[in-house]
């Protein structure tokens, strides 16, 4: 009984005493991520970017000497479970939060990190999240405001087209990007004659092919998700749909290539994010990304990735953990490859935590994306 | 003209494979009042078998035959002596909610043991086009629509023409009788979770080139059958056909004349209209049970 008591009180204080000292050699960063639902292939693909990361950072001691302490939480690809998974980690004291991925999920999260001032670098590209004047939201890709422009200036002096059809997928991404495309089409004096939403997840596009060609319009322009965008290629194909596609990033990506069977040849657009982009630092990540998780990583890959490294400049840079001043000091901030090569390209991030880096004119070129053109900053 | 037989064609090819999974919901709902929650997720699992053991370097057609082989193991003995057996005298609503359990955790499984991924799947014919009238018809389709034709009419012989089917039916209408008339029961009832297994994996094998082999085609696979079964009638499977049938082609037709941002609301709003109108469904038999 005695000797019962006293392993006990013994184990007792050694967990007193190893608490502090667990605490004080790691960082605690959560990550907020789909890794199963509908989202689950843009969660993970973030998750392996930023695995991929955390383990580089703690292999060289992590920052300032704390290691990086990641734990994942699923959003079920559910912005409802999202949010209970961000108050779940909120209660624990995060420095920084990464994710999630999904638009729908940051919106309903937004509030709940703002109000605990602690900063959150998310996924979603959707235009509002970085315009409700929330001071600790900040993004790791274009938000659609600043993507479509570049789009519709491609569309308007390359294509040279003088309308547009533009079929999208019924979500908050989907809605989003369409909703500014429409705006930056109207400014440009090139007509809309389709404008035709689709649910995602949908299987069969014949319909959707049948009110394009009917629209006869110079380009079509698709803003779908990856497997959507891939049965859709594949429809457009069958029915002989002559216009030039455009499309922004994910159109282009290398799993669409994939799935689309040969359907992708001859589409074009804007791609903010891709491991096809001819910068050696980029085309490294992508080596190490496959050499590890055995699958070619997306753009969400690369948000995942340069996510971490964007903690890391900014902490070393304070030379300190504070959440609210990490918001502060990244606010305007422009982070290069020379200061720090994790980011793999030059980054800034504006008043609204929007981000401003080159990007790419693509096009898919015997099952492969080429990429045509960079395109400078929009600061340049 | 060319638009309504394009999207006619298409509509009848999704359609069709909407009605061999909605086959597989009557089929068990006869004979041991099982609805099957999981019945998309059994379709889309046997596309991973598939994959699976063409990765370890089998060809197609054998891997196809691993496929269904494991499909009548796992997603028809198993699934019937593992979940339903020991459930079913419970009632259906605890049988209802496992089968729920077990979508996602055939679901979650595939995502974690397989990918996360949509994967590219290989078709039965090579994809080359056939023009009618105008509209473009891929020879994938016209597959489609064939070989599900075909397992359906072999399906209405085995249970109308042959003495094992007639049995099945015999155990579907009234198992008591079936009983005393000495057709083994329960023998009848195992057939035809493993009918409802080799259907779900030639739909898997039918619809996977198509939709991509991807772990969330379970969702709106299962819904849409779903909805055709109660459409078309729970209890008659010329009902599930006709369903099936009607949910594929109003789902392009609907999209393409009256709105493609409401389409998944019109099978919703004609399954509503069916319950408030004829409960038993199109060719469904109204059912009595004393309680």
């Amino acid at each position: 009984m005695y000797r019962s008591a006293l392993l006990a009180s013994m184990i007792v204080t050694g967990l007193g005493l190893a608490s502090p000292v667990l605490a004080q050699s790691t960082v605690y960063i959560p990550a907020i991520l789909e890794l199963s639902g509908a989202g689950a292939v843009s969660g993970t693909n973030f998750r392996d970017g930023m695995l991929l990361a955390i383990d580089e950072i703690n292999a060289k001691g992590g920052i300032l000497g704390r290691k990086i302490d990641t734990p994942l939480l699923d959003t079920q690809s559910d912005a409802g479970i999202s949010r209970a998974q961000m108050q779940k980690v909120l209660d624990n004291n995060p420095y920084v939060i990464l994710g999630p991925v999904f638009s729908g999920s940051v919106l309903v999260d937004m509030a709940l990190t703002q109000q605990a001032e602690i900063p959150e670098i998310v996924g979603g590209e959707a235009a509002t999240i970085t315009q409700k004047g929330d001071p600790y939201v900040f993004r790791t890709s274009f938000g659609q405001q600043f993507s479509m422009p570049k789009i519709a200036n491609y569309i308007r002096d390359n294509v040279k087209a003088k309308s547009v059809a533009v079929l999208w997928v019924n979500n908050d991404f989907g809605k989003g990007g369409r909703d500014n495309f429409i705006k930056e089409m109207a400014a440009r004096n090139i007509k809309v004659t389709a404008d035709i939403s689709t649910e995602s997840g949908q299987a069969d596009f014949s319909a959707d092919v049948v009110k394009i060609k009917a629209a006869n319009a110079d380009a079509i322009f698709v803003y779908l998700n990856e497997e959507e965008s891939a049965r859709f290629l594949r429809e457009a194909k069958k029915q002989g749909l002559k216009a030039p596609l455009i499309g922004e990033t994910t159109l282009l990506g290398q799993k669409v290539i994939d799935l689309a069977q040969g359907a992708a040849d001859g589409v074009r657009g804007h791609v903010g994010l891709t491991v096809d982009a001819p910068i050696p630092a980029v085309k490294e990540f992508a080596e190490r990304f496959k050499k590890r998780f055995n699958y070619v990583c997306d753009h969400n890959g690369i948000k995942g990735y340069t996510a971490v490294y964007f903690i890391k400049h900014v902490t070393e840079k304070m030379g300190k953990f504070d959440s609210k001043l990490f918001a502060q000091t990244l606010h305007g901030m422009t982070i290069t490859p020379k200061d720090e090569p994790g980011v793999l390209m030059e980054t800034t991030f504006d008043k609204n935590g929007d981000i401003d880096r080159e990007s790419f004119l693509g096009e898919v070129v015997n099952g492969s994306q080429k990429i045509v053109e960079i395109l400078p900053k929009l600061g340049k | 003209m060319a638009s309504f037989i394009q999207l006619f064609a298409s509509g009848l090819a999704t359609g069709a494979i909407y009605a061999l999974i909605a086959i597989g919901f009557t089929l068990l709902w006869q004979t041991s009042q099982t609805i099957n929650f999981a019945q998309g997720e059994f379709v889309m699992l046997p596309a991973f078998f598939i994959l699976a053991a063409m990765n370890a370097g089998a060809p197609f057609w054998l891997a196809a035959l691993i496929g269904v082989a494991l499909a009548i193991v796992i997603l028809g003995l198993l699934f019937k002596i593992v979940i339903v057996d020991p459930m079913l005298r419970y009632g259906v609503l605890p049988l209802v909610i496992s089968t729920i359990a077990l979508s996602l955790f055939l679901k979650e499984s595939a995502k974690d043991f397989y990918s996360s991924q949509a994967q590219p799947f290989p078709a039965l014919v090579p994809a080359t086009d056939i023009h009618v009238f105008g509209a473009v018809i891929s020879t994938q389709s016209l597959a489609v629509l064939a070989v599900a034709v075909i397992t359906v009419v072999a399906l209405h012989v085995l249970l109308h023409n042959t003495r094992l089917g007639r049995a099945m039916q015999a155990t579907a209408q009234n198992p008591t009788l079936a009983l005393i008339l000495g057709v083994p029961v329960r023998r009848m009832v195992l057939y035809t979770f493993l009918i409802n297994a080799v259907l779900v994996a030639i739909a898997s094998i039918l619809i996977s080139p198509i939709y991509l082999a991807k772990f969330t085609n379970g969702e709106t696979l299962g819904m849409a059958a779903f909805t055709a079964a109660i459409i078309g009638g729970f209890n008659q499977v010329r009902g599930a056909i006709v369903g099936g049938i009607i949910l594929g082609i109003l789902d392009n037709l609907s999209a393409a004349y009256l709105s493609s941002q409401y389409r998944g609301a019109f099978p919703l709003l004609i399954l509503i209209a069916i319950i408030l109108l004829r409960p038993h469904g199109l060719l469904g038999r109204p059912e009595e049970r004393t309680v």
